[in-house]
């Protein structure tokens, strides 16, 4: 195993294949249902879904939550909450016909899991909160956005990655 | 003529099974493609690995050409297919915070859930941490609300924005991605090699 990770053998696909394949799932999916692909809005109805059996006043009461109550409609009654399980799954079945299930924590050699799962934590929490000012993540504001030319997708694309140059130098020790 | 759930050819409850095809197969494809590890796609950052970018780029000019060449069939009708709203100052804030949350999480929402599917840790505490970062929004909408609501351009596209030809944008952003993906690999070549 070790042997293997000094080679960078992970018998990944060439992304240009991935991409061309993800390309055309992107036709799909507006050719069936008129919109794009997406992810963090499931974790969005995750959390008002919560929020909602914790105290339906509260939820009620927010302008934001409101948005997303539909009477007796749960929130978890979502095309991208039943797309995000599809993910999972998506995703357990290519790690399992590569070997590549394991319960782990992957970190740089130079980091303790400790402080990666730490970062990992606070990355998630910047990542969920920008998502939702911007309307979408990566998959739903870029990705998809750009594939319809929108102007939000590019404004968040190059917001996000450009960003990403922008601090990588403060991040470097957790990566490289 | 596409899209076929919105123009009611086939019925709505349709609408689920595809989510989970759908979804299935896009999670297949970033596992396959490496996405379902953070050292993998920050590599994109340091210089090491331009996996996010190829297939990134890959994935938005053959969804954009192909989307269009439909269009011109009369295959599908793009003026029926969704535009997410340009609210300009939301974007661009929500895309400097998601990009810093990017080098410190190294996942973003749809690639964590990717990692969750392998049983990564690291993606099962950047999930949670979307969950919390969401719910903090949620509380303090009310504070940010002008942010997320001020400087709204409508369900523009970019070249209605540079008014343009959506031809021409397309043409230029596939140069720009022949062109980043002529420079990753020459600057792959000189970067130091991390093994992960």
């Amino acid at each position: 195993m070790e042997q293997t990770n000094q080679k960078n053998r992970h018998v990944y696909w060439n992304p240009y294949f991935g991409g061309f394949l993800l390309g055309l799932l992107i036709i799909f999916t507006f050719y069936i249902t008129g919109r794009g692909l997406g992810a963090s809005g499931a974790v969005k109805s995750g959390v008002v879904t919560v929020v909602n059996k914790v105290s339906p006043e509260h939820t009620e009461n927010n302008a934001y939550y409101k948005k997303f109550i539909d009477g007796e409609n749960s929130p978890m009654n979502n095309w991208l909450v039943f797309e995000a399980l599809g993910v999972i799954m998506g995703a357990f079945l290519s790690g399992a016909v590569t070997g590549r299930i394991k319960l782990k924590t992957q970190h740089s050699p130079k980091i303790t899991a400790k402080r990666r799962l730490f970062f990992a934590l606070i990355g998630g929490l910047l990542f969920g909160f920008g998502a939702q000012i911007a309307r979408g993540c990566t998959s739903g504001a870029a990705l998809s956005g750009i594939s319809v030319l929108a102007t939000a997708g590019f404004v968040s694309m190059i917001a996000i990655f450009g960003t990403g140059y922008l601090v990588a130098y403060f991040f470097r020790k957790n990566w490289i | 003529m596409g899209p076929i759930i919105p123009n009611e050819l086939i019925p709505a409850e349709w609408n689920f099974v595809f989510a989970i095809l759908i979804g299935i197969a896009f999670g297949f494809i970033m596992e396959a493609s490496g996405f379902s590890s953070s050292r993998k796609l920050v590599g994109v950052f340091y210089g090491y690995d331009f996996a996010v970018l190829k297939v990134f780029l890959t994935a938005t000019m053959v969804a954009v050409i192909g989307l269009h060449y439909l269009d011109y069939l009369n295959w599908i009708n793009m003026d029926q297919l969704f535009v997410q709203p340009t609210y300009l100052w939301a974007a661009i804030v929500g895309g400097f915070i998601m990009g810093v949350g990017f080098l410190a999480g190294g996942f973003c929402p749809g690639t964590s859930l990717c990692a969750v599917g392998i049983g990564k840790i690291d993606g099962i505490v950047f999930t949670i941490g979307l969950f919390i970062g969401i719910l903090i929004f949620s509380e303090s909408f009310l504070w940010l609300q002008p942010l997320y609501e001020n400087s709204f351009l409508g369900h523009i596209t970019l070249d209605e924005t540079l008014n343009v030809s959506p031809y021409l944008i397309i043409f230029i952003f596939t140069l720009i991605a022949l062109l980043a993906f002529f420079v990753s690999d020459m600057v792959r070549k000189r970067v130091k090699k991390v093994f992960y």
